[in-house]
């Protein structure tokens, strides 16, 4: 579904380039769920926005849907969720579920299907007609990804969306995104600096390092599908989660 | 009601450095009077008087202190002298106004006797003059606003008028608007435009200015995020500006609308000053200046404050209101 091959970005800032991602290769099949972990500066939200065509990459290629990730993002391949809700204050939860809809031309009748679909699947049914700053931080950050789904994009980017929740919030909303991505199939990119978070939700884990901005290990998960949250105490699960400290410890993402 | 009393506690404290201040600033007039009425002063003749301070003149002569306070044409009236000139030139006029019922036998269509209409017609009358400010400064304060607006979207939009434009409306407001009112009068009467559209002109320029500089601050003010998120929905520009700049623009917009509002109402009475005007709140205060009419010239100015303080609240109420609808206050 994503292809990345050779993949190199270079930012010009006055203090001379930055290698932000150097010769990265990546393949994501359709239905993978793919965690990024790093340190901050190892590229892994750079990478989410090439794919989302947000940023350019300077060199290699990458491919969204056999397509470029600009024509992706024209043909509604993806919905992208921040590090913060971002959900406009003037706007019911309704009223910001439809702003896509409204503005890639769903019909009314349609966009009101889509918006009850949605609020039911990241179970916040009958709160359509409040405002965000009426609802918990976790919930608004539901409500974020209810947008984000509300156009029937396969795929998800997801760019740290619990980093600024405490950890007991964070745990039930990775629950919730589990069983979410059970029932909808679709194919999720996670960014995340949390070990645990990685290797709770994926069944591949990128690990990155920074300077250069780069990938020094790709773990299959071999966790099962069906995961309650009490896996975390497997040493199937601890095996895993080692692997990836190996990893990071490996880009030198501990020195400094 | 919670509001009352510190705005009341304000006005109170005003008034009492205002009554403290009349007796010393008519205290000279009433000594010159006194001195030509043929009572002893202290100096005794007015060249020795004018050469002495205040200070000393007012220890010196406390008799005269009382007569400083009942002064008929003072340098400083007493509030409650102002207060009664406002009431004789608005509610004042309407002697003889009555309700006469619908029909043939009241004077008029509407029902009031026409002593009702005293109130809004005599040329005496404050309201009247109020009025006649009022209503170019509403044109004004419009053509300003949509002007301001107008130029906001372009230097949000558009490079070149990022960096041209903004100097140029900061350097026009140097301008002294003074020196500017009597030209625009003059070039649109030769042009054959009278009477609200120059007022209104000169108001508005005034007040596109605080319009511009907010405008440009709110459709500026959306972070990368959100710009980002509808870059991820390919939206258009103007689905960008109608669904994301313009609303988050409002809460700057109607704070700019109260600065600029107010500058209108001063733009308008400026305006009305250097052209002779007959009409209006500064036709008040210049002919009050020429008679040395300082009664006429406070009711003026009370007046002006009263407006520009019932449009601001206009204004605050409007943004309430708005913004409430929009779950931008909660």
């Amino acid at each position: 579904m994503i292809k990345a091959e050779g993949l190199n970005l270079v930012f010009q800032t006055n203090d001379g380039p930055v290698h932000a991602l150097k010769d990265v290769d990546l393949g994501i099949d359709k239905g993978e769920f793919v965690s990024f972990i790093g340190p901050s500066g190892c590229g892994k939200t750079t990478l989410l926005r090439c794919i989302a065509a947000l940023e350019e990459p300077t060199g290699g290629s990458l491919t969204v849907n056999g397509m470029s990730p600009d024509e992706a993002r024209r043909n509604r391949a993806y919905g992208y969720v921040f590090q913060a809700a971002g959900l406009y204050p003037w706007r019911t939860i309704a009223g910001n579920i439809k702003l896509p809809l409204e503005i890639m031309g769903f019909l009314r009748s349609e966009q009101e299907k889509r918006v009850n679909n949605v609020l039911q699947l990241v179970d916040l049914e009958g709160f359509g007609k409040k405002y965000p700053w009426q609802l918990s931080g976790g919930m608004q950050q539901r409500a974020s990804i209810a947008r984000a789904l509300a156009f029937d994009a396969d795929l998800l980017l997801m760019d740290e969306p619990f980093g600024a929740l405490d950890e007991i919030v964070r745990d039930h909303l990775n629950e919730q995104l589990l069983q979410l991505w059970a029932r909808t199939d679709k194919t999720i990119a996670f960014v995340t600096h949390s070990i645990p978070e990685a290797v709770y939700l994926s069944t591949k884990i990128v690990v990155m390092s920074p300077r250069p901005g780069r990938i020094t290990d790709i773990i299959d998960s071999p966790l099962p599908k069906e995961r309650p949250l009490d896996i975390r105490d497997t040493p199937e699960f601890l095996a895993v989660a080692h692997r990836v400290r190996e990893g990071l410890r490996a880009g030198h993402a501990y020195d400094d | 009601m919670r509001s009352a009393v510190p705005i009341l506690t304000v006005v109170a404290v005003i008034l009492g450095l205002w009554y403290l201040a009349v007796g010393p600033m008519n205290f000279r007039l009433a000594l010159d009077a006194a001195t030509r009425g043929g009572e002893a002063v202290t100096p005794a003749t007015p060249d020795e008087q004018s050469e002495t301070g205040l200070i000393r003149l007012m220890l010196d002569n406390p008799d005269v202190l009382p007569a400083a306070y009942a002064f008929e044409r003072p340098r400083l009236p007493q509030p409650q002298d102002v207060v009664v000139e406002i009431y004789d030139n608005t509610v004042g006029l309407a002697r003889g106004c009555e309700w006469q019922g619908w029909g043939a036998e009241s004077d008029n269509w509407t029902g009031l006797s026409d002593g009702c209409l005293r109130v809004i017609e005599n040329r005496r009358s404050l309201i009247y003059h109020a009025w006649k400010t009022l209503a170019p400064t509403l044109v004004g304060f419009a053509i300003g606003t949509g002007l301001g607006i107008l130029l906001a979207v372009g230097i949000v939009y558009n490079r070149t008028m990022d960096l041209s434009v903004m100097p140029w409306a900061i350097a026009s407001q140097t301008i002294p608007i003074l020196a500017i009112a009597p030209m625009i009068i003059v070039v649109m009467n030769a042009m054959g435009i009278q009477g609200l559209l120059p007022k209104s002109l000169i108001s508005s320029y005034l007040s596109f200015f605080p319009v511009v500089v907010g405008m440009v601050k709110g459709l500026r003010s959306p972070g990368s995020m959100d710009l980002d998120l509808l870059r991820t929905y390919s939206a258009s520009r103007p689905q960008e500006f109608w669904k994301l700049r313009l609303p988050s623009s409002l809460p700057y917009l109607f704070a700019s609308l109260k600065i600029g509002i107010a500058a209108a109402l001063v733009g308008t009475i400026v305006a009305e000053l250097p052209t002779g005007a007959r009409f209006g709140l500064g036709a008040r205060l210049l002919s009050g200046s020429y008679y040395g009419q300082t009664v006429q010239i406070w009711a003026a100015l009370i007046m002006a404050a009263v407006c520009a303080a019932g449009l601001v609240w206009l204004i605050g109420a409007i943004e309430k209101r708005t913004l409430t609808r929009l779950g931008l206050v909660r």
